[in-house]
């Protein structure tokens, strides 16, 4: 119909299925992510890295090239190993958390500034749904820098040492896929909770360092004061850490975690600990959204 | 006729106060007013049948569809403008629309469609593609509006459609309101403290006054009933002749003075009929009204009423323990 028929018309076309709703907002987050031109060169930047390591698979395996550099010894000293795998997922991990502070803190605060979330859920459309939306964006963008580029690294491996490898290590694989989820979850709750609260944008950026950094400084002061391991409860990158050297090596631990993912051996907490901070961490977080994802608010 | 919205002992409590006290009704109109003073429980009243507070106890339906066990279904036939801004700020209208249209079920394409229309049909052709943020409070409340139609709703939550609007802006926002009743398509729930608004707008009006139904009239009937009923003033040396012969038609007279007194027509009985009645009986009438029993002198009756249920503006006391009304009569 012509738009100069300015008249009211039902709408009786098909409507679309429910999951695809949910679909919609991750749709449109990513069309306003995409005219940042910094998140989008800090995105195509974050590939660096894999894209290094994907090198140093290929030249590690191929010994013309190595003597085309005239580096025939380097082969040697080129391990692809655990620590080469947990490597690549702590610095992608790392940018993943300054990705997330970027993109979070713009993800609820906007529909909370001006009240636009009472028009979400006035439609079929859940607060459950709208979190998993807005965590969606997240999830998609995080996954593309963590466990995709991680596991193409482990399969180009695998295609160059042969199935045995593959077989061999492949609690690397489990280790990169699950390990990356439980930050990826990690971040993506402690972004929208903390943009849920904080509605201006660069507070609840600098929020998600605070919680990271100043919390893990708090910790060290703990376990410097009291003489404890304990304070390490509330460092999230040695919880993360020490659940990651449990997921790659299992009970016989040869690394003390990732870079910036460290678990130090010798102050390591029973790994139940680990997993029972994290989710309290993301209760809290579940918590917070829970209080503020609502359509009305009540005044009591 | 089946109801719209059907309150079935709704009751709502915040913190343990209560803010619907077990309303009971059913409404039936194509345009339902809500009426009532500040914090009677008209926005709490929409914000439960959007699924938005949970109900202490009983329910309601909409379109028989229960908001507490189909709140997804019920949702889907609903078009709501909410009484503060909602938007988002840094984002153009025509997006903001069909973005909402898309979460309510449209395909993308349509959806698009549908907020240009949507936007032309409130009279932001010409603004779409600007930040919601930018514009003026009239604009965001008809972009509000648009955002509520685009969808193509069954039943339309307007709460306080015309507030803090200029009067050349609260005029065209009563005529769309208008404009979208009289097409048919939709069912109004029209929420405001302003009595014109709901005057103008609705057939129907229910009046909150703390949680409980103070009053339900049919302002349809209302306006019928009340063209019955006729204010005189004559000039003439019969006049005392004039009121007996109106009498003889059946007409109830009360005599004023000064030639003025009130009359009640008999039903077949036209008022072209009592000025032949005048002119033979060498009588002037010099004033003729019909009484307008106004919304407002409903409202005030309800509000007198000492928490009690008024129909078409007569108060009825003492209030029942669960307020109970029926379209239509009570």
């Amino acid at each position: 119909m012509a738009v100069y028929k300015k008249t009211y018309r039902p709408y009786e076309g098909a409507l679309t299925a429910s999951w695809r709703r949910l679909l919609v907002i991750p749709r449109y987050a990513f069309e306003d992510l995409r005219k940042s031109r910094f998140l989008t060169i800090f995105y195509i930047l974050s590939f660096i890295y894999p894209l290094i390591a994907s090198l140093i698979i290929y030249v590690q395996h191929n010994a013309s090239a190595l003597r085309l550099i005239n580096a025939e010894g380097a082969q040697r000293m080129i391990s692809i190993n655990v620590s080469f795998y947990m490597g690549v997922l702590g610095w992608q991990s790392m940018l993943a958390l300054f990705l997330s502070a970027f993109v979070g803190p713009g993800q609820v605060s906007p529909d909370l500034s001006n009240n636009a979330l009472s028009l979400y859920l006035a439609r079929p459309f859940s607060r459950a749904e709208y979190v998993l939306g807005k965590m969606l964006v997240l999830v998609i963008l995080l996954s593309m820098m963590t466990w995709v580029p991680g596991l193409l690294l482990f399969g180009l491996e695998g295609y160059l040492e042969g199935w045995d490898w593959m077989t061999a290590n492949s609690r690397i694989a489990s280790g990169l896929f699950f390990g990356s989820w439980i930050w990826i979850l990690v971040l993506c709750l402690l972004a929208l909770a903390l943009s849920a609260w904080v509605k201006w944008k660069p507070a609840a950026g600098g929020l998600m360092f605070g919680v990271f950094f100043v919390a893990a400084a708090f910790g060290a002061m703990v376990n410097g004061i009291q003489r404890t391991n304990w304070g390490h409860l509330f460092n999230i990158s040695y919880l993360i850490g020490s659940i990651w050297v449990k997921l790659f090596e299992g009970e016989n631990p040869t690394t003390s975690g990732a870079v910036f993912f460290r678990a130090p051996q010798g102050e390591t907490l029973p790994i139940w600990c680990s997993w029972a901070a994290l989710t309290a961490l993301a209760l809290v977080c579940l918590y917070m959204l829970r209080r503020k994802i609502r359509g009305a608010e009540v005044v009591r | 006729m089946d109801p719209v919205i059907e309150l079935d002992g709704l009751e709502v409590r915040f913190g343990g106060r209560p803010i619907l006290n077990r309303l009971k009704a059913a409404l039936t109109g194509r345009s339902i007013g809500l009426l009532g003073p500040n914090g009677a429980g008209k926005s709490t009243l929409i914000n439960t049948l959007l699924g938005f507070h949970k109900p202490t106890s009983g329910t309601a339906r909409i379109f028989g569809r229960d908001i507490r066990t189909d709140a997804r279904a019920v949702r889907s036939l609903i078009g709501y403008m909410p009484e503060n801004d909602s938007f988002i700020a840094n984002m153009s209208g025509v997006r903001f629309v069909r973005l909402m249209a898309e979460l309510a079920g449209l395909p993308p394409a349509a959806a698009l469609e549908r907020a240009h229309e949507a936007f032309f049909y409130v009279g932001l052709g010409e603004v779409r593609y600007r930040a919601l943020g930018t514009y003026s409070l009239g604009m965001k409340q008809a972009a509000k509006l648009a955002q509520a139609i685009a969808h193509g709703p069954k039943l339309l939550f307007l709460d306080e459609p015309t507030n803090g609007l200029d009067p050349p802006a609260r005029l065209r926002m009563i005529s769309l309101i208008q404009e979208i009743r009289d097409r048919g398509d939709l069912h109004l729930i029209v929420s405001s403290h302003l009595l014109r608004d709901v005057e103008e707008c609705c057939d129907e009006v229910l009046i909150l006054k703390n949680g409980n139904i103070a009053a339900f009239c049919n302002l349809e009937e209302e306006r019928r009933a009340n063209k019955r009923f006729l204010e005189m003033e004559t000039r003439g040396e019969s006049n005392g002749t004039f009121l007996a012969a109106m009498e003889k038609l059946g007409c109830e007279t009360a005599p004023g003075v000064q030639g003025r007194f009130k009359v009640i027509l008999p039903d077949g009985l036209e008022v072209r009929q009592l000025y032949e009645l005048a002119a033979q009986q060498n009588v002037q009438i010099r004033r003729l009204n019909h009484r307008r029993d106004s919304l407002e002198d409903i409202f005030l009756k309800a509000m007198e009423a000492e928490g009690g249920l008024t129909a078409a503006g007569q108060a009825k006391a003492p209030a029942p323990p669960i307020s109970e009304v029926r379209s239509g009569g009570l």
